[in-house]
């Protein structure tokens, strides 16, 4: 076991060699925190930690840091996602303050969305850094104690578990595994995939990530989304970029009698699947506008009661 | 050179509603070469205007001159003699520069007939793209020669995101990742060892930023 960087529990679990599970809430497009808090007593005792998505399809939500002070309040373990499509390396460094005060130990750094895809397709995007520029930023601010510029933080440095994501569905294929391994070189500590429909690619890409050893250097956390209907599922192989859904997984959604069954039945065989694959740490949730299915999925993979 | 685009007819007639004379600009430069501010541009815009403005009963009379170059006080000044107190207002057909070349030179009302778009090239005969982002501090040599800044839709620089999806970028089918662009070449050049590098932040102070940029000659200044 290495020595923990930071406090946070989904470090202490991965270190521990616990398969972990992580879930996601969306906040809403409100100001109220209510759905929030129901969702955190629903999946807490279920996941390890849960995500809170940063303006998810560069649509206008309650932020991810103000929905993780929800989740502390209410007894989660928060992953705050943070894109560098909405805020300049200023920004991005002041909210990293700003969520690790209120207690917040774990950031995911993602590119986001394209802002042409959600409800303000006319804003003005900034990308003034990357997404692993903003990874070597968090692992400046923690193990260097430095800002980005290379001032020095005096006292109270952030220490954030440090998470990156990795699409293996997405292209150049040859290339999403060195991609990988950039991050992993630029301080992530954990991994969280793209939605996983494709067992076969999946497959093939931890292969390679094998091969380069990187499975030993990055706890990997392999994404799965359960499919409510056959018509979410045309809509993840047709409309959302980077995704790729065979045709037999939209063939079981369209002959199931209960569709949501079938798609709850799928995700567990995933999850299943997953556990075999050498490298795969744990598995990341994304049931998206469906949080509540999550405890039933965690139960049926066998991965209930979860470790404290 | 700098691509532009006519405004539309409706748009620019309604910019100069009150006037009764209009001087009618256009530019020699890059606009002429893209076909959107040149003399025939500018002929044909000023006899649109001419003919709406008749339809209306409230004829306008157009005086048309192209300069070699509107980003030039040289040329500029070869205007003075159009510029008669009669005259309402100025059209510049040229880009935003040619624009504010003009109204920093005379006390009119100057506006401009085309939106400027981009620095770019002409891919097929009526067709532009933009290939540069003006970010001054080109990064092409660690690219292969392709500009992530400008062409991808992230402006990623250590590229592609999640969202490359065969070879097409996730904000159209019509775009080409430029990530994708970027490996086949550094693969084809066998230089892809160079892309795991990670390239650092931009000092994006050599880009927009703080009051217009100014590149200063001492070589060349005349006294």
């Amino acid at each position: 076991m290495s020595e923990p960087k930071t406090e946070s529990k989904l470090e202490r679990l991965l270190n521990e060699g616990r398969f972990v599970v992580t879930g996601e809430i969306g906040p809403p497009k409100h100001a109220g925190g209510d759905g929030i808090k129901h969702h955190v007593e629903l999946l807490k005792n279920h996941v390890d930690a849960m995500n809170l998505t940063d303006n998810q399809t560069a649509i206008v939500r309650l932020s991810s840091i103000a929905a993780a002070a929800h989740v502390l309040a209410a007894g989660g373990e928060p992953v705050i996602q943070m894109t560098v499509r909405d805020r300049n390396r200023i920004a991005l460094q002041s909210d990293l303050l700003g969520a690790y005060s209120l207690g917040v130990r774990n950031v995911l750094c993602l590119s986001g969305d394209h802002q042409s895809f959600g409800n303000h397709p006319t804003a003005k995007n900034v990308y003034d850094i990357d997404s692993i520029q903003l990874v070597q930023t968090v692992k400046g601010l923690r193990d260097e104690k430095k800002f980005l510029c290379g001032e020095e933080i005096k006292e109270h440095e952030p220490r954030f578990f440090i998470g990156a994501v990795a699409n293996p569905f997405g292209d150049p294929f040859a290339y999403r595994v060195l991609r990988l391994e950039k991050k992993v070189n630029a301080g992530a500590d954990f991994i969280q995939t793209q939605a996983i429909f494709d067992m076969d690619r999946f497959e093939k890409f931890m292969a390679m990530v094998r091969e380069r050893g990187l499975h030993k250097r990055v706890k990997i956390l392999a994404g799965v989304m359960p499919l409510k209907s056959v018509g979410a599922a045309r809509y993840m192989q047709k409309s959302v970029s980077g995704m790729i859904v065979p045709d037999p997984i939209i063939d079981r959604m369209k002959g199931a009698g209960d569709p949501k069954a079938e798609g709850v039945e799928i995700c567990v065989e995933q999850i299943k699947h997953l556990q075999t694959i050498e490298g795969v740490a744990g598995v990341h949730i994304m049931a998206v506008m469906w949080e509540d299915i999550i405890p039933t999925i965690v139960e049926k993979a066998g991965l209930y009661p979860r470790p404290k | 050179m700098i691509i532009a685009e006519g405004k539309p007819i409706a748009e620019v007639a309604e910019l100069i509603k009150d006037a009764k004379k209009v001087l009618m600009v256009g530019c020699g430069g890059c606009v002429t070469v893209c076909l959107a501010g040149g003399e025939k541009e500018t002929g044909i815009l000023a006899s649109a205007l001419r003919m709406l403005r008749q339809q209306q009963d409230n004829p306008l009379e157009t005086v048309e001159v192209t300069l070699t170059r509107q980003c030039d006080p040289e040329y500029v000044e070869m205007l003075d003699k159009y510029v008669t107190d009669d005259i309402d207002c100025i059209v510049s057909l040229a880009c935003g520069v040619g624009v504010q070349f003009l109204a920093e030179r005379y006390p009119k009302w100057v506006v401009p007939a085309l939106n400027t778009k981009f620095a770019g090239g002409t891919v097929k005969h009526g067709q532009w793209e933009e290939r540069c982002g003006l970010c001054g501090e080109c990064i092409l040599y660690r690219t292969g020669g392709i500009c992530p800044i400008i062409r991808c839709s992230k402006s990623i620089l250590n590229g592609p995101c999640g969202g490359s999806q065969n070879g097409k970028c996730e904000v159209s089918p019509e775009t080409d990742c430029a990530w994708q662009l970027i490996y086949d070449r550094m693969q084809a050049l066998g230089k892809l060892d160079m892309l795991l590098e990670i390239q650092p932040v931009k000092d994006w102070s050599k880009a927009r930023d703080g009051g217009p940029r100014r590149v200063v000659r001492e070589d060349v200044m005349i006294s």
